[in-house]
């Protein structure tokens, strides 16, 4: 058995004139003790799935489960045994750091100190600050604040909607790691994040786009089945060059990366020298390096986002 | 804030009307007409702003708003009195606002019928042969005997404050959770509906409690008014009410997506409570309608329970009806915020 298993979901948000599918049709599994992760951009549905998981709200069509229970009939089983961070910050703002904490290990029946050895290692970091009210935080100690909360009756499932959202990189890091360590006690988590860079760190990923899934494997293995050749584009003038490239008739893709241009072609017989020597031939003064590069979880997104 | 209201609200709403603007217009001269105007001004409700020449000029006093009232006394008003033992006067009232006219007509009617039992007894110097049979009617008002209109209207202000301050507040709490986002982490906590309705009212119910204790001295030591009843009746009352108003609050904010959504539809149906409870205008002048929807008011039933107990001294066993009406009105507006208030969303 699976600790998530979410089969066949679909959900529908309506509004007077239109409607608009968050969820279509997904399917997908999470074994126990990994870290899942739901990549996607924003309105992608990830929120959406998360909410039906944690029984905030109820699917059109399909069924679910948590850890064994039924998200429909064993709504209140759940609750008592998942952890749900949501992306928005969610504590009492007006309540000190301490009280918050004291507050939901109340909610749920249990004492910080039963459970304080899960959150000592993240609890020890915003302790200093346990006086201070939760809306007067830090972006990055609310959110390790929220997840003590989240943690504080000892879950088996945690569900962590966009946690490192709006999160200092060095903070985002040690939230990882908060995660990694939290994974080695045998918690099962689920996180969404539109970082790509993040996705590497999940055991497995599932890349979601307008409510659908497109794929569902390791971060590894992804990468790997990413079917083309591809090249990185430099020059001086980035945007001339991009329409060029855009106008060549061998190039399949091609997008704007960072410094870099990242294009495959429809033959990968073909070199990287001979997209040189066309954009040298049209932009000559634009002095073009080509290269081969190794793909990144980006590059198969955008692949699996055409091939759809 | 309730203090304030408290001790403002009262003086604001007052029914005794004092400096009501007169002006006459005194075409006689004479020294009836004279003493009729003297009367008026020593009641103590009118004051004397000016002497009209004309009706004309008079008017245009009204329209300045600078006179309430207009008495006219016509040419050969005390020679008609005493030839033809009748004589008209002409009184004419300023209605834009419609209490100050009916109290400044009906002062002005008694103080001209005093006027005019005296010059009837000046003027018939037989009474005896002429006494016709006059009906005496005796007052004797009963529960408030001065007639002050604190002792009515204290209680009343007092019951309109905790529903505010129950209603408001109440009618704004879960809906300011759904706005921060904290009901999300509550709703996926094993939390029951029930605790969770039953936590929320709590704390407001405290300070209801407190506000009326503060309105209950403010009545004795600012107003005077020492409830006839028992206190513990009042306090029972209190309770119940609260824990029935609050419930209301919760339903609305149970309702509404944002405070703004919750403030208007607490505010309307507050006015429509307030204005139908009977404190400023009694229930059973109001067409039938209204009367119905004071029915359906828990408002009504504690303004008049409130004052039932503090003037008239009602025992609980008098006033257990209302009692269980409140009752009523808690346990289905509780019920319903509960059921209304959904942990799960479709």
């Amino acid at each position: 058995m699976n600790t998530i298993e979410v089969n066949k979901i679909s959900k529908t948000y309506k509004t007077d004139k239109d409607a608009v599918k968050a969820l279509d049709n997904i399917s997908l599994s999470v074994n126990e003790k990994e870290i899942f992760g739901l990549i996607g951009p924003d309105g992608a549905g990830k929120t959406t799935l998360f909410r039906i998981l944690t029984t905030l709200l109820l699917a059109d069509e399909g069924d679910a489960s948590v850890d064994g229970a039924d998200v429909k009939k064993d709504y209140k089983k759940i609750r008592e045994s998942v952890g749900y961070m949501p992306g928005k910050f969610s504590l009492y703002q007006d309540l000190t750091v301490e009280e918050n904490l004291h507050f939901f290990a109340t909610i749920f029946k249990t004492t910080v100190q039963e459970n304080y050895d899960l959150i000592k290692d993240i609890y020890t970091q915003i302790e200093p600050f346990k006086t201070r009210r939760a809306g007067k935080l830090s972006g990055g100690m609310k959110q390790k604040l929220a997840l003590c909360c989240a943690l504080i009756h000892k879950p088996t499932v945690l569900f962590l909607d966009e946690p490192t959202t709006g999160v200092d990189p060095v903070s985002r890091k040690e939230f990882w790691e908060m995660l990694k360590s939290l994974q080695k006690q045998g918690i099962t988590i689920m996180v969404s994040t539109p970082y790509m860079d993040e996705a590497n760190l999940c055991d497995r990923i599932a890349f979601i786009q307008t409510g659908k899934i497109l794929s569902v494997d390791t971060p590894q293995n992804i990468i790997q089945n990413f079917s083309k050749k591809l090249f990185a584009v430099k020059g001086k003038d980035m945007y001339k060059i991009l329409l060029k490239l855009r106008d060549f008739p061998d190039v399949q893709t091609s997008y704007a990366f960072g410094d870099y241009h990242h294009v495959t072609l429809k033959n990968d017989d073909e070199k990287e020298s001979e997209i040189k020597k066309y954009l040298t031939t049209e932009l000559p003064d634009e002095d073009i390096t080509v290269k081969t590069i190794q793909p990144g979880i980006e590059d198969s997104f955008m692949e699996y986002l055409n091939k759809s | 804030m309730p203090t304030v209201q408290l001790l403002i609200l009262p003086l604001a709403a007052t029914y005794e009307m004092k400096n009501i603007s007169l002006s006459v217009i005194d075409n006689d001269h004479s020294t009836y007409a004279q003493q009729l105007i003297n009367k008026f001004t020593a009641s103590g409700y009118f004051k004397l702003t000016d002497y009209s020449a004309s009706y004309k000029e008079a008017l245009h006093q009204v329209e300045k708003n600078n006179a309430d009232i207009i008495l006219q006394i016509p040419a050969n008003f005390e020679k008609t009195l005493i030839r033809e033992n009748k004589a008209s006067l002409s009184l004419n009232v300023n209605a834009i606002n419609g209490s100050t006219a009916g109290l400044a007509a009906s002062y002005a009617g008694i103080i001209i019928k005093n006027f005019n039992a005296e010059i009837r007894e000046k003027i018939l110097q037989t009474p005896a042969a002429n006494m016709q049979p006059v009906i005496d009617i005796t007052y004797s008002n009963w529960y408030n005997p001065d007639l002050n209109y604190k002792k009515f209207m204290v209680p009343g202000i007092l019951v309109m404050l905790l529903s505010l301050v129950g209603g408001f507040l109440a009618a704004l709490n879960i809906v300011s959770e759904k706005e921060k986002g904290t009901i999300e982490q509550i709703n996926v906590t094993p939390v029951k509906k029930t605790t969770f309705i039953i936590s929320k009212i709590i704390p407001f119910w405290i300070i209801g409690m407190i506000i009326f204790t503060v309105g209950l001295i403010i009545c004795k030591l600012v107003y005077n008014i020492t409830p006839v009843g028992s206190y513990i009746t009042l306090y029972a009352f209190a309770a119940i009410y609260m824990l029935a108003f609050l419930g209301f609050g919760l339903l609305i904010s149970t309702y509404s997506d944002n405070q703004r959504q919750a403030m208007f539809v607490a505010f309307f149906f507050m006015l429509i409570f307030i204005l139908l409870s009977g404190e400023f205008t009694p229930i059973t002048s109001m067409p039938q309608w209204a009367q119905v929807v004071a029915k359906l008011n828990p408002l009504s039933y504690f303004v008049a329970v409130m004052r039932l107990v503090m003037l008239k001294g009602s025992s609980f066993t008098d006033v257990s009806s209302y009692f269980l009406t409140i009752c009523g009105f808690g346990a289905l507006f509780n019920t319903w915020a509960i059921l209304n208030y959904r942990k799960t969303s479709g």
